[in-house]
């Protein structure tokens, strides 16, 4: 047992302590919430400071969010979004990163410089935004996928664990007379799993969060993604589009809409946990 | 069996591509989609990035618009808000990086001094949590506690103060701004640390021990040396980014009398070209951010390779 000096000790105390203190911080804005959603206007409107229980316990700020024009839609729209997105991109990035990782293709250098250049500099926002419109991709759902099919840094992760697979597993299935598809499908792919696992957590978190390409490019409601839909419910301050109804809206009925919407995630998130961390470390090892 | 090597002998380049493209045939097809997406969705813009230097109108097509120099660049140079915009993002940036980069290191190196591996876990688990909750919603909660009858409120009411609209006052934005990230981002960002000080060698903090060392004099001398080239290179991308912040948060959180200490660059690009139509101008101050964006990453990445022998590329 090692001894402790009294200055140890103290500093035990304060960094438990200190530590108890931010985990509370962390936890307790969505503890607020989930109790503020649960209330009932009145109260919760008279209520003051900290709210460990519902003020006045009450399911209607439910009832009307269920209700709320657009958010089943939305869901609906997310739904697809992620599911689709992360499937197709998942595709799209592995089938790129294969041959680049490949020792015996002679272009791969060059093509990796031009996806890198894309990471140094970019067109910028309004001719990227001509370009979609150019495609035919305005006011379509899948302005929000086809644009960001491929996220450089997941590529090069990809790649990344490709390239760390033994050659010999490749050869062996060349004598027997596999071709590059079937061995970028058979071989590759199943061995790279746990980190093809951790990426599409990244695609799929990338295609739930996103409303800003949504917020341009789509103009009919019922294409809305979840994102947008909250956007209009929680953030009533929009100088440009600021709906007429939201303005009514309780502070309960907008606490309700963020659990609603935040559920699914809060759910999976303990069993996800340890793939992103996985995540975090596969990109330091990049970097 | 390696791709066998083009051979020596002298062909054409039309010969050697022709010949590479049958060879590899597989590897163009399974690369396609992704030459596709990178041509058209980065690729393309870039091309089409000099109607900053044109009068574009969608109806004449970028080639068809007619070409005025920089004109535009100097309208934005000259103009009242160019120094607004490139002091907001320096210093949005500048105080993101100053408070928002050592919150993570601290945390790591106080989680740890923790012996209890229980507790340990749990303030991991809850202080990673906010980074899941998408931005739209925190920034929801951001607003929701800002009002006037708000948690924020009620917590500066309950000290005697008066209730103030954070998000009306100019000279809030920046702490809101940053005092969200770290909440939401101080947890997750703490694990790349965490890993970093979990691959120091355990012999090293024993030699100390048996010197004498007490806890402190061990994060001093072992921990803190330890982890110092990951905190070097990922500060290093910071400042590398530092012109290219996130505009998104500021569109959700900024408003009328907020905007003369939270518009940005981005956010101006934004509004002036998406929202009120103006391309070339638009395009002109997005070229401008980006081109001292690459400058500013290139450098750093220079300096990276003077430092520490490698760089990001």
């Amino acid at each position: 047992m090692i001894k402790r000096s009294k200055g140890e000790i103290a500093f035990n105390i304060f960094n438990i302590l200190f530590l108890t203190f931010l985990s509370i911080i962390c936890l307790y804005p969505i503890y607020h919430v989930l109790m503020a959603s649960l209330s009932e206007s009145g109260p919760l409107l008279a209520h003051q400071g900290l709210l460990l229980w519902p003020a006045g316990f009450s399911w209607s700020s439910y009832r009307v969010i269920m209700n709320y024009p657009g958010i089943w839609t939305g869901y609906g729209n997310t739904l697809f979004i992620v599911l689709f997105g992360t499937c197709f991109s998942l595709l799209i990035t592995t089938m790129a990163a294969y041959p680049l990782s490949r020792q015996g293709f002679p272009a791969r250098n060059f093509f990796m410089l031009a996806i890198t250049f894309t990471m140094i500099f970019n067109g910028g926002l309004i001719p990227r935004f001509l370009v979609i419109r150019d495609v035919g991709l305005y006011d379509s759902i899948f302005s929000l996928i086809i644009p960001v099919t491929i996220n450089t840094t997941n590529l090069i992760i990809v790649r990344t664990a490709f390239a760390a697979i033994p050659p010999s597993l490749e050869e062996s299935a060349k004598i027997d007379g596999a071709n590059d598809l079937i061995i970028y499908a058979r071989i590759i792919v199943p061995l790279a799993k746990a980190t093809l696992a951790v990426i599409a957590l990244y695609y799929g978190v990338a295609y739930w969060n996103s409303w800003f390409t949504a917020s341009i490019y789509l103009r009919t409601r019922t294409k809305f993604p979840l994102q947008l839909i909250l956007r209009e419910i929680l953030i009533a301050n929009d100088n440009n589009q600021a709906g007429t109804d939201t303005e009514l809206m309780s502070e309960g009925i907008k606490y309700a809409a963020i659990i609603v919407s935040t559920i699914p995630i809060l759910c999976v998130y303990p069993f996800l946990q340890k793939y992103f961390v996985k995540g975090v470390m596969i990109g330091a090892v990049k970097e | 069996m390696a791709t066998p090597k083009p051979t020596v002998r002298k062909k054409s380049l039309g010969k050697r591509i022709l010949k590479d493209l049958a060879t590899n045939k597989y590897n163009y097809l399974l690369l396609l989609p992704a030459i596709l997406y990178y041509v058209v969705f980065h690729y393309f813009p870039m091309y089409g990035a000099q109607i900053a230097f044109r009068d574009f109108y969608i109806t004449k097509g970028i080639l068809g618009s007619k070409w005025v120099g920089w004109k535009h660049f100097q309208t934005f140079f000259n103009s009242f808000y160019f120094g607004r915009l490139v002091r907001n993002t320096v210093l949005l940036s500048g105080y993101n990086i100053i408070f928002g980069f050592p919150a993570p290191i601290i945390l790591a190196l106080l989680l740890n001094e923790v012996r209890n591996q229980a507790f340990k876990r749990t303030v991991q688990t809850v202080t990673y949590l906010p980074h899941f909750i998408s931005l739209v919603v925190s920034c929801g909660i951001v607003i929701s506690f800002c009002r006037l009858n708000g948690l924020f409120n009620d917590i500066v009411a309950f000290f005697g103060k008066e209730r103030i609209l954070f998000l009306e006052k100019k000279e809030y934005f920046r702490t809101i701004y940053i005092a969200s990230g770290i909440w939401q981002e101080v947890g997750w960002g703490s694990i790349i640390y965490l890993s970093a000080i979990s691959a120091i060698d355990m012999q090293l903090y024993e030699a100390a021990r048996i010197d004498g060392a007490n806890r402190f004099q061990e994060a001093f001398h072992i921990t803190i040396p330890g982890i110092l080239p990951t905190i070097v290179i990922l500060l290093i991308l910071r400042v590398g980014r530092l012109m290219s912040l996130g505009y998104e948060k500021v569109l959700l959180l900024y408003n009328d009398s907020t905007r003369e200490t939270a518009d940005i660059i981005s956010t101006y690009v934004y509004t002036r070209g998406i929202q009120k139509g103006e391309y070339s101008f638009a395009a002109a101050v997005d070229l401008f951010n980006s081109v001292i964006n690459m400058v500013l990453l290139l450098s750093v990445n220079w300096i990276s390779k003077k430092v520490q022998g490698s760089g990001l590329f």
